[in-house]
């Protein structure tokens, strides 16, 4: 039985922990850990309850952070997390995912690292690193990063990976090959007649929806899309959102046609919630229509974003939903986006929001 | 036991070129165990960083990049100046590791 759900939170200044029952009224905040580093991205394996966290200090460079006493203790390791000598260093760990005994850790600058020995050391992978494209990837407005990792639970050798501003990136044969998957998302920032290019688009997320075996959600800066064939196509889903503009995205636990979505009000117009209200879009038919969600969060002078790896949901039925803000707060909400409650605030900047539910 | 002031030795007992080593705090947060001030065997900054790293493994990762070459924005200070990985050490030379300013 479960009896203990965990908010991981990743923020500038460290990584933190909200605990709660599965009934999720009441919370206790725990943290800041990893020696206030900024922590990219916090994540549970849900095999093993081991937790890490993706950082990099200015000071001390990246390493991958890990707690097997859900967050009591912690220690950290870059080893193997490196590049060949005279290439740029990595500057930071970006993104995290454990599936199957393996750990993926995305960098920047963009690549990817596995370790086989619960974070201790990493390789790297190296068909990504060496791709034909890579000389012409163009960094995102942070730096070239690879923020979005996701494998499929049912088949580990499927992995796909998104890189700003690479686009998205598959492998089906657990990472020896790599092709772009880009076909259907839009290029705004590039010249009228190359805006469908096979690489360089600027993906901000992606999630994979559950119990369909090819299909994916891609919040991108120039769109919302979804992909039924695995990513080899995308078909826009934005219509009905207030902007085509946001960061995360985060799929439901078990309806493959439900998302969730922060939309913000453009990428040059400050990046807040539309209209300065607070909303979480909903769609329960795979993104023909969507549904704002307000009830219980702030709806004046609301002048926070969401960033790329800032909202999850858990296991749960009916599924929790959580959002980390630009400024701070966290949302939670334990009926599926109907109704929200403002769990922990004047945090860090929440950089990532993942769960975990641990069985007692 | 050694209190802060007592540089711990590590390495090979009655190595020649010994030096002292002064580690900043935040760097010894990251390795609990590890003194503030110890004294190892080396030559040159890499030897002395790679003594430090048998101690206490991981530490060169903090220090040093993949360039490689000492961090941005860490400091290696011998006889008051700013040094290099190759840098060489005397016998009995004062090290200071400190953290740049930086942050956000």
């Amino acid at each position: 039985m479960a009896d203990k759900v965990l908010i991981l939170l990743g923020t500038k200044k460290g990584a933190f922990i909200a605990a709660s029952d599965t009934e999720r009224r009441s919370w206790s905040l725990s943290g800041p850990f990893c020696e206030h580093w900024p922590m990219n991205h916090v994540v549970g394996d849900p095999a093993t309850g081991t937790i890490y966290g993706a950082g990099g200090n200015e000071w001390f460079g990246p390493a991958v952070w890990k707690s097997t006493d859900l967050g009591a203790t912690w220690s950290h390791s870059s080893a193997g997390l490196a590049y060949e000598t005279g290439e740029e260093p990595i500057k930071a760990a970006w993104s995290l995912t454990a599936a199957n005994g393996r750990v993926y850790a995305g960098v920047q600058p963009a690549g990817l690292f596995a370790s086989d020995d619960r974070g201790e050391t990493w390789t790297p992978v190296k068909a990504l690193r060496d791709h034909p494209t890579r000389e012409h990837w163009q960094p995102g407005g942070a730096g070239l990063i690879l923020h979005s990792l996701v494998v499929d639970p049912d088949d580990h050798d499927r992995i796909w990976v998104g890189i700003s501003a690479a686009g998205v990136f598959h492998s089906a044969d657990g990472g020896k090959t790599w092709e772009p998957r880009n076909k259907g998302t839009r290029s705004d920032f590039m010249p009228e007649d190359q805006r469908y290019p096979e690489f360089g688009q600027c993906v901000h997320n992606i999630a994979k929806a559950p119990g369909m075996t090819d299909r994916l959600y891609q919040q991108n800066h120039c769109g919302m899309y979804r992909s039924d064939d695995a990513g080899a196509s995308w078909q826009s889903i934005e219509a009905g959102l207030p902007s085509s503009f946001g960061f995360p995205a985060a799929a439901h636990p078990s309806d493959p046609d439900t998302l969730f979505l922060a939309p913000l009000n453009g990428d040059i117009r400050g990046r807040y919630m539309p209209d300065a209200k607070a909303a979480i879009w909903r769609t329960r038919d795979g993104g023909k229509t969507w549904q704002d969600m307000r009830k219980g969060l702030p709806q004046e002078n609301v002048y926070f974003g969401v960033l790329r790896q800032a909202m999850a949901t858990d296991r749960l039925a009916p599924a929790g939903v959580y959002f980390g803000t630009s400024s701070g707060e966290l949302y939670a909400s334990a009926d599926e986006g109907e109704s929200w409650t403002e769990i922990a605030a004047h945090l860090p900047t929440i950089l990532s929001v993942e769960t975990l539910v641990v069985n007692g | 036991m050694s209190g802060p002031d007592t540089p711990r030795t590590t390495g090979a007992p009655g190595a020649a070129g010994t030096v002292t080593v002064t580690l900043a705090g935040a760097l010894t947060y990251l390795f609990p165990g590890a003194p503030r001030q110890i004294a190892v065997p080396a030559a040159t900054v890499s030897e002395m960083i790679d003594a430090l790293d048998a101690g206490w493994p991981g530490m060169r990762d903090r220090i040093v990049d993949s360039t490689p070459a000492i961090r941005r924005h860490m400091n290696v200070f011998v006889g008051g100046r700013r040094a290099r990985l190759d840098t060489p050490l005397m016998p009995g030379a004062a090290v200071f590791v400190l953290t740049a300013i930086s942050g956000g």
